[in-house]
């Protein structure tokens, strides 16, 4: 094992740049399309009085949760003192930190009055879930800040595993948080249950760790740094099994509703006759999101495979914006059961008429605000582990730190 | 003292432009009175408004469904005049279909079936003024709030938008205002990007007056299957309605307790 040492992203300029064009492109264009919607207001967008949270939330909601997720890389260095997951640290702390902006942003620009965000820093109910997420936010962004200065200054050293502590429960608290939103909801059907907040929480570890992979293999793949199997391989793994946690909760969750008569009627539709939302359950959640990726990782060949496991990675997150988009969108598209024993023949306000569920489709400029959100995470990391010392230089086998209580089994692994 | 002394003095100093002076103090106070005498009589006319609201009274709502006419809509057409919803218009290259669910609608008519007997029900629905809103729990200004009175309102000022409190109300009561305002009444100010619903005609409460739009008009059109009132008087037409008839919330499984009451199904 020899010393870690971190350096700058040193992929060429040409190539940098072209990169952080692109990106700066795609956030132009959301920017854009933010002052459309902010102009002319949100009769532009699919959204409507029926489902009143769209595809910006879609994607507010998966940033966020992906920050919380992306963050546990560090604190299983850290907390659970894995020395091997120590070196990956610094990424782990920033793209948590990218993540969050990019998901606030999009969140707060899909305000319907976006310019009295002060109002909203300033003025709280405590009732609220919601104003409890704004502190639980910030304080995270400032969290990880505290732990990537533990992290990259001597100085910091002695309270590296104290902060570290404090940031696992803050984003455990964060993703709990952002699930209860959802999860308190008693108004409507699907989102009236509690398994909501830690199946955010898993969902988090998931989506975290599948950006934080194709982040880490991308970077180092475009600077020619090594990334050992030993590491790579650990960090499949883990993967797989939380991809199977989403499962199980995915499975307790429908199981949990199936065991009210009341819910029949929605899990049917959920299940078999939702239409997009049908659709997106089975092939985006459980098929694209669960299935193809948990083939290949525990695939005894393409499981070894650097592309392959890019590939998985890139499955778990569209499975994971098709889960939110059902968990979200379709939980509003399914009528509020108001009058239970009767059928709606006529509302003049969409209330479910013979149990239809309402319509939405995701508008332009509604997608692109989503994309927007991607892209300014995705820039912060790339300026991020440009200008400052981010990344290690190596996590080739020899370099990395052995890992005393699964030294055996990863070295089994590596054979493998 | 020394003013008034200055001012005794001073018509003997001033000599030849005294008149001048004269003329324009008139002048000065008439044209001040002209604009401070509006405000000042407005304010001692709109008095009530000045006084907090109490918790003395609680104001509801009493729908007997089975005076309730299957396809009347003078209730709808009354709210819309009274709030300024019928001066809403579709914003040009709004898609007609998507308009219809984007625009505001604060109370709106349901026909429901029963699945098991085929009986038929009508009523209207709007906020049903909770007294444990979700609204309000959710909110995270505190925009959305209840009066002493148990009226459940928006204030248009700290609402951001975020729409948190459509997806908590259980009655879908809420509306959002998707398009930029250009007509409007001064009585119910409505604003791009906030959320609003049925406010119990709040401003007649303020100005002391009796009922509500709605009600009035289900009245005017021979059906009164509305009752507005105080729920905490025990002499109000509607406490003595509710007490001969049986009557019900909608969605009483959440035990929010109502001011909205409905009967007859």
């Amino acid at each position: 094992m020899k010393r870690i040492v971190y350096r700058e992203w040193r992929v060429p300029p040409a190539r940098y740049w072209s990169l952080l064009g692109i990106l700066a492109s795609v956030i132009g264009v959301a920017a854009l399309a933010f002052a459309y919607m902010e102009h002319e207001g949100h009769w532009v967008t699919g959204m409507s009085n029926s489902v009143v949270w769209g595809v910006p939330h879609v994607f507010a909601v998966f940033l966020i949760i992906s920050a919380s997720g992306a963050l546990n890389v560090a604190s299983i260095g850290t907390v659970f003192r894995k020395p091997l997951y120590k070196p990956l640290g610094r990424l782990s702390g920033l793209l948590a930190a990218a993540l969050l902006v990019g998901g606030l942003l999009v969140l707060v620009l899909d305000l319907g009055r976006p310019e009295r965000l002060v109002v909203a820093m300033t003025t709280y109910n405590f009732r609220s879930i919601f104003a409890w997420n704004i502190f639980l936010y910030t304080g995270f962004m400032a969290i990880v800040i505290a732990y990537l200065w533990s992290m990259a200054d001597r100085k910091g050293d002695p309270y590296n595993r104290a902060i570290g502590i404090v940031a696992t429960f803050w984003r455990l608290a964060l993703t709990t948080g952002t699930g209860a939103i959802f999860g308190f909801l008693v108004a409507r059907q699907a989102y009236d249950a509690a398994i909501l907040a830690p199946m955010f929480v898993v969902m988090s570890f998931a989506y975290g760790l599948a950006i934080y992979m194709l982040v880490l293999m991308f970077s180092f793949k475009e600077d020619d740094r090594p990334i050992g199997n030993r590491i790579l391989f650990r960090l499949r793994n883990l993967l797989g099994i939380f991809v199977l946690s989403v499962f199980y909760f995915t499975l307790v969750y429908h199981l949990t509703k199936l065991y009210g008569a009341k819910n029949y009627d929605l899990v049917g539709w959920l299940l078999l006759d939702g239409g997009i939302y049908t659709f997106l359950f089975w092939v985006g959640w459980v098929l694209i999101g669960g299935l193809i990726p948990l083939g290949i990782i525990y695939h005894p060949i393409h499981g070894r495979d650097r592309n392959w496991i890019a590939a998985a990675c890139g499955l778990v997150i569209v499975g994971g914006l098709s889960s939110l988009y059902v968990i979200i969108i379709g939980s509003q598209a399914y009528p509020i059961q108001m009058f239970p024993g009767q059928t709606i023949l006529e509302s003049g306000f969409f209330d479910g008429v013979q149990g239809a569920a309402s319509s939405y489709s995701p508008r332009i400029p509604e997608v692109l605000l989503g994309f927007g959100g991607v892209a300014v995470a995705l820039l912060v990391t790339a300026v991020g582990v440009r200008v400052l010392q981010f990344l290690p230089e190596s996590l080739a086998d020899e370099v990395m730190p052995p890992d005393e209580e699964a030294s055996g089994r990863a070295a089994v692994g590596a054979q493998a | 003292m020394t003013d008034h002394h200055e001012s005794n003095t001073g018509p003997a100093e001033c000599g030849p432009s005294q008149p001048d002076r004269r003329t324009f103090m008139a002048t000065a106070a008439g044209v001040t009175a002209a604009l401070v005498a509006p405000g000042v009589i407005m304010h001692s006319v709109a008095g009530p408004r000045t006084e907090a609201v109490t918790s003395d009274v609680r104001w509801g709502l009493l729908v007997d469904t089975a005076k309730c006419a299957d396809g009347c809509s003078a209730c709808i057409e009354a709210c819309d005049r009274e709030n300024g919803l019928d001066l809403q218009t579709q914003p040009s290259g709004a898609q007609p279909t998507r308009w219809e669910n984007q625009k505001s609608v604060w109370i709106r008519k349901v026909k429901l079936q029963d699945n098991q007997t085929g009986r038929v029900t009508n009523l209207p629905l709007m906020c049903q003024h909770c007294e444990h809103p979700p609204c309000v729990d959710v909110c995270p200004t505190g925009a959305s709030f209840k009066r002493a009175d148990g009226i459940v309102l928006v204030d248009r000022h700290t609402c951001i938008g975020c729409r948190y409190c459509m997806m908590a109300c259980p009655y879908k009561a809420r509306s959002f205002v998707h398009e930029v305002m250009s007509n409007q009444l001064t009585r119910v100010p409505r604003g791009k990007g906030c959320v609003e619903s049925c406010t119990l005609c709040v401003h007649r409460r303020d100005y002391g007056e009796e009922s509500t739009a709605c009600v009035d008009a289900c009245q005017a059109a021979g059906h009164e299957a509305i009752i507005f009132g105080d729920l905490k008087d025990p002499e109000s037409p509607i406490r003595m309605r509710l007490a001969e008839l049986a009557s019900r919330q909608i969605r009483e499984d959440l035990a929010l307790n109502t001011g909205v009451r409905y009967a007859g199904f």
